[in-house]
């Protein structure tokens, strides 16, 4: 079922609030390890993830604290999980690139590129076989189409016509690798269309374009049983991680992606359309804020696992190495 | 050798295949996924028929994508199945390792406990059979290192049976090592066939001179040696280990504790190998029981020749285990 524009706007805002604060409390030394911010590319989660029932399941990549929001899982959580917490929606185990969350059935949270899609297609092999109609949908960066797991994944998830929604969030740079230094053929879509997966790409920077992609593409696998593969064109506005001093993008290419900020060209559009005026827009962000310190505070209030813990959830039956 | 009525004679491939089978059988959920698994038969033939009986869907052909599918499977098991995949050889493994170490062996830590992966990946190990450095590797204790996998070396016929059942039942990744000069080994299967534990080391042979560990491929030239001791005055007992991760110290260590002397025999190659673990283990726990330094018989450091000879030469053997023994009781400087 489709959100409208407001409630599309209220979700990217949060992400973008969200991820602005981990940013600050990961200059303060809250925040520890790897953190990719998905700050630029917010439309592209919350358009897709808004166009899947709670049925369907989510496989996402380190870079993916707003699917996790935008599926619906407590940003305290979220926010715990930063943190380390044992209130993190991994208990604290796993950080920011391995936000898992059984009862969305959000599974990850993997931080090897393309390691995720195997998995994606897995899950809807086990679909298939007992006759559940779900879908899958499978995040991951144009890096990955490099490699050889995508093209694992997708020619078995094509040659089995598994229920998979390959969603290819294409921010034209991998860390510091630009698309047209690492693949030969730059359109996407064509490049998976040669597995026979229906392929197409979309704005990615227009929540409300990439929702209508992600109908017409979520009701085909659902229609089809088959997979698809959607190209979402975005770009990401800060540096690829917390350690990446950037400097293999010109000032004015960051600059120009910045005119069509997501957001921007979503609240525009409700004051033009006449849905909101600024003093509502204000309201939702004074609101978002308001989530945003409270997730910090509970997570600052959270709980260190006990050290004498330290095997716990290695295997299911205790410890014995 | 006497037959009892209660006992079914059968080769350790057929062993496998009839645990397959059963298992199956009992639960829709199980299937089998794997390159030529179906249609040929399995590289080693242990699936040979199964398609046949259980159809496309749960004797699943797959292309040549070991991340591919083994991340499938892992999916699979996610989403409530029980796949058994089969991996053709030891090998091929190491293109699905991303998959093995950093999606099945992680998951359920760095989920926080939320998503455990019942999966069971078969895969043949082994050298012996002349077919050269890249087809002849022991990496068992490759996959014994790594926490969240439970790794299993069936060495009999009943253990080739019964170790499936018990591995679809773990409710977190098994692996299988089959050891591709067991195959065509024959041995008794008790009946009715049942599952057996993937827990413990057993004792395939009593002794008092010294212990002899052992597990998979080189079960059978460890009890092969023991004879050769017996008629030498040396009492040996050999320890089939049967499960390498998590590793049962206890029966070891008691067994050391009582022999006194003890010899490691494994496959793998001698440096930070299977046999290196056991060996510290050993002086760990045992050394104030321990009358000689701890032996070891593994593979020489270099990858596994082609040549009859020189293969012969890297692999542990019948007269280096007997000369280990030997100098560990003494009778050899
Ligand atoms: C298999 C693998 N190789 C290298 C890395 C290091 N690495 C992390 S993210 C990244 C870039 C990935 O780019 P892309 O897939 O486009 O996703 P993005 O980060 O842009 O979202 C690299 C090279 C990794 N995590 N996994």
């Amino acid at each position: 079922m489709m959100a409208d524009l407001p409630s599309l706007y209220r979700q990217m805002l949060r992400i973008r609030r969200f991820e602005e604060r981990c940013a600050e409390l990961y200059s303060g030394e809250r925040i520890r390890g790897f953190v990719h911010l998905y700050i630029g590319e917010e439309a592209v989660a919350v358009g897709v993830i808004d166009r899947l029932t709670p049925d369907d399941a989510i496989v996402a990549t380190y870079r993916e604290h707003g699917h996790a929001l935008a599926r619906g899982i407590a940003m305290d959580a979220v926010m715990s999980e930063m943190y380390g917490r044992t209130q993190g929606v991994s208990h604290g185990r796993g950080g920011s690139m391995h936000l898992f969350h059984a009862p969305s059935r959000f599974y990850g949270g993997n931080a090897i590129v393309a390691g995720g899609l195997p998995l994606a297609v897995g899950l809807a092999l086990a679909d298939r076989m007992q006759d559940r109609e779900r879908v899958t949908a499978c995040f991951f960066g144009e890096g990955a189409m490099a490699e050889g797991e995508f093209h694992e994944s997708i020619n078995l998830a094509a040659l089995w016509r598994l229920p998979v929604l390959f969603v290819c969030e294409n921010n034209l740079y991998a860390m510091g690798t630009a698309l047209a230094r690492s693949e030969s053929e730059t359109n996407l879509a064509v490049k998976a269309a040669a597995y026979e997966v229906p392929s197409w790409s979309c704005d990615g920077m227009d929540v409300e374009a990439m929702s209508h992609a992600a109908e017409r593409a979520v009701a085909l696998v659902r229609d089809s049983g088959g997979p698809v593969f959607l190209e979402a064109r975005t770009f990401r506005f800060r540096a690829h991680s917390m350690y990446d001093p950037d400097r293999y993008r010109e000032r004015e290419e960051i600059e120009r992606w910045r005119e069509r900020d997501p957001i921007t060209i979503a609240s525009t559009r409700l004051i033009e359309r006449g849905l909101m005026d600024q003093e509502a827009l204000d309201a939702i962000d004074a609101d978002v804020t308001s989530e945003v310190d409270a997730a910090v505070a509970a997570a600052e209030a959270g709980t260190d696992e006990d050290v004498a813990d330290l095997e716990r959830h290695v295997t299911s039956g205790g410890v014995r190495p | 050798m006497t037959v009892m009525p209660d006992v079914q004679v059968l080769s350790f491939r057929d062993a496998v295949r009839e645990g397959i089978r059963d298992a199956m059988r009992r639960d829709e959920r199980v299937f089998l996924m794997g390159e030529d698994v179906g249609r040929y038969g399995g590289g080693f033939g242990v699936s040979l028929g199964l398609l046949e009986e259980f159809g496309e869907e749960r004797v699943r052909d797959t292309p040549l994508s070991e991340s591919g599918f083994v991340g499938a499977g892992i999916g699979a098991a996610l989403g409530g199945m029980r796949p058994i995949v089969e991996i053709m050889t030891v090998n091929f493994s190491l293109l699905a390792l991303d998959q093995i170490l950093n999606t099945a062996a992680t998951l359920r830590h760095m989920s926080g406990g939320q998503f455990n992966v019942p999966l069971v990946i078969r895969m043949t190990t082994g050298a012996g059979r002349q077919l050269a450095a890249q087809h002849s590797h022991s990496l068992e204790g490759f996959y014994a290192h790594i926490p969240g996998l439970r790794v299993v070396s069936p060495a009999t016929v009943e253990d080739g049976f019964g170790m499936l059942a018990t591995a679809l039942e773990d409710p977190d990744p098994v692996v299988i090592f089959e050891h591709g000069s067991l195959y065509n080994e024959k041995g008794e299967l008790p009946q009715p066939a049942a599952p057996v534990d993937i827990d413990f080391a057993r004792v395939r042979r009593g002794g008092d001179d010294l212990t002899l560990i052992t597990h998979g491929g080189s079960l059978r030239l460890c009890l092969t040696a023991a004879d050769q001791l017996a008629a030498d005055g040396i009492s040996a007992e050999v320890i089939d280990l049967r499960t390498l991760r998590p590793l049962d110290d206890q029966t070891v260590m008691a067994s050391v504790a009582r022999t006194h002397r003890a010899v490691v025999v494994d496959e793998g190659w001698r440096s930070v190998g299977m046999s290196a673990e056991v060996a510290a283990r050993v002086a760990e726990e045992c050394f104030y029981d321990l009358d000689a330094p701890v032996g070891r018989v593994a593979s020489v450091e270099v990858p596994i020749p082609y040549p009859r000879h020189l293969e012969q030469a890297a692999l542990p053997s019948v007269e280096r285990v007997v000369a280990a023994a030997e100098r560990a009781v003494g009778r050899r400087g």
